[in-house]
């Protein structure tokens, strides 16, 4: 008899458990304003990434197309994968002795790994973080990139 | 083909054959390979093969400095990063004597308990689709991307952070934290209700996890299966516990113990800790104390010759860190003692005899991260 009475009450029992769960489905099904779901192509005008967001590496510039890097080369040490390549040039300056300012900043963003080393340690303040994060391309050679902008010089002053 | 139609039943079913469950199986969350040897629908015995992503960390930290290996065990087991970074951070401290500030310790215990409580999401996500209900994984991920957010907000990445250095931590927290976490923890508080309505409690769950892959104390003991999975044996292994480190001895909580040894003590374990984690969180956040969110650091760490080892309670349980230094500012040998390594090896031991569709349930129990295995 016992036997008999425990093999119903679990099949209730059982009944009850899943009527339970599919109560918490159903009660979502019924309350759309709970959906949290992005749309996300659709978004896009609207999307704001956080601040600090990590899109990409970049060189910040003002509104002079003015940087403050002065090609020391201390984010290339840091970098743990190479993706940094600093490529100094040497002028003369104003007092007349060589000046050591950068030609090209090479950022690899195939190699980044957006551990932040660079931005960090940057004495000069020189490289943020930029917003973009849809890097997909074609052409592996597209993610080569160099960062400070073509015409661009130092801020005075920085070096 | 044809030999074996004709042979009769009870023929065919003490033939013993081999299938292989992976590389790319749903429910082995990663590229894990299991060669199952079966008798009909019962495992014999299995035999994992590993390496599908070995990358090499161990060998790959040895030409990196201190600071620039951090990100690389982010990679080990994904799902704890903050918790791997805190390890090397730890270690690096321990070496050359530097107390961090405070703030530092506040910071980097609720970190920890963030990346514990979503990885425990996740794993509870993906126990609920292995076991054939994909609406528990929609509800983890969803109620996971707040913590995502409160890390994008600070750090600046949802998963692979790299957030701790040296010494301290890479950016101060982001003005919104506290406010965020305590929103998290007030939804996530009714949120897991839900999950308790839906899985905890089903009786399609518990018919197959109670008395599923039972993992007595001792074997858990000698395999040196950590962490919940441990825990669920009744062994008390919690590191929080017994060697505390940064706050964890000045906060209040419980180390939870299941003894039932199946796949549903193993599981309790996990929910409950959820809530202990929330625990600890809501003692620390309204007291974090200002101050400097990094200590004085020398540019170039070198760690005084030697071998140091330290470690933490990772989500998944006991990891590691063994360094050996020659005085260089890179180390000379670093080798990782991963929980999820030591997790997959009682596999064997305790799917033996069970059906195979109770090996999905034992392996998703086991919450084993394949990276964090290969390395």
């Amino acid at each position: 008899m016992n036997s008999f009475l425990k093999y119903f009450t679990d099949i209730f029992h059982g009944v009850k458990s899943l009527l339970t769960g599919m109560s918490v489905t159903g009660r979502y099904f019924f309350s759309p304003g709970q959906i949290v779901t992005q749309q996300y192509p659709e978004n896009r005008k609207t999307l704001q990434m956080f601040e600090r967001f990590k899109g990409e590496v970049i060189m910040l510039h003002d509104s002079n197309n003015q940087h403050s890097c002065n090609g020391c080369g201390i984010c290339e040490n840091n970098c743990p994968n190479g993706s940094i390549e600093v490529i100094a040039a040497r002028v003369p300056g104003e007092d007349g002795k060589p000046k050591r300012i950068i030609d090209r900043h090479i950022y690899h963003l195939g190699m980044c790994t957006f551990c932040g080393l660079c931005v960090k340690n940057c004495p000069s303040n020189a490289l943020g973080y930029g917003q973009k994060f849809e890097h997909a391309v074609f052409d592996r050679a597209r993610l080569t990139k160099v960062l400070n902008q073509p015409g661009s010089s130092i801020i005075k002053g920085v070096e | 083909m044809k030999e074996i139609i004709n042979l009769p039943v009870s023929k065919i079913e003490e033939e013993e054959y081999h299938i292989n469950m992976g590389p790319q199986h749903p429910s082995t969350h990663g590229v894990l390979r299991l060669v199952v040897s079966l008798q009909g629908e019962m495992v014999k015995s299995l035999k994992p093969h590993c390496g599908y992503i070995h990358r090499g960390i161990e060998k790959m930290c040895e030409k990196d400095t201190y600071p620039q290996l951090i990100h690389l065990t982010d990679r080990i087991d994904y799902l704890s990063a903050h918790i791997n970074n805190h390890a090397v951070c730890l270690l690096v401290e321990k070496a050359l004597e530097i107390e961090v500030p405070e703030r530092v310790k506040y910071i980097r215990t609720i970190m920890d308990e963030l990346a514990r409580i979503q990885s425990h999401q996740l794993w509870w996500s993906s126990f609920g689709m292995d076991l054939g209900g994909l609406t528990c994984f929609f509800y983890g991920l969803r109620d996971r991307e707040m913590i995502l957010d409160i890390w994008e907000e600070t750090t600046g990445s949802r998963f692979l952070q790299s957030y701790n250095c040296p010494g301290g931590v890479m950016q101060d927290l982001h003005p919104n934290f506290q406010k965020r976490v305590h929103a998290f923890i007030k939804t996530f508080k009714k949120k897991i209700k839900d999950y308790d309505r839906i899985l905890s409690g089903n009786v399609i769950f518990e018919q197959r996890s109670q008395g599923v892959g039972m993992l007595s104390k001792e074997d858990a003991i000698s395999y040196g299966v950590t962490g919940p999975s441990g825990r669920g044996s009744g062994w008390s292994c919690d590191i929080r516990k017994n060697e505390p480190y940064s706050m964890y001895g000045q906060v209040q909580f419980n180390e939870v113990l299941r003894y039932g040894c199946d796949t549903y003590s193993r599981y309790m374990v996990r929910m409950q800790e959820m809530h202990e984690s929330m625990n600890i969180i809501e003692q620390l956040i309204d007291n974090i104390p200002a101050g400097d969110y990094s200590a004085k650091m020398k540019a170039v760490i070198k760690l005084p010759a030697g071998e140091y080892y330290q470690k933490v309670e990772s989500a998944r349980g006991e990891l590691g860190l063994y360094v050996v230094s020659d005085g260089n500012k890179t180390p000379y040998r670093m080798k990782f003692r991963t929980p999820s390594f030591s997790n997959l090896s009682v596999l064997d031991h305790i799917s033996r005899g069970m059906k195979i569709a109770d090996l999905v349930a034992i392996g998703a129990s086991l919450d084993l991260v394949i990276p964090d295995i290969d390395r």
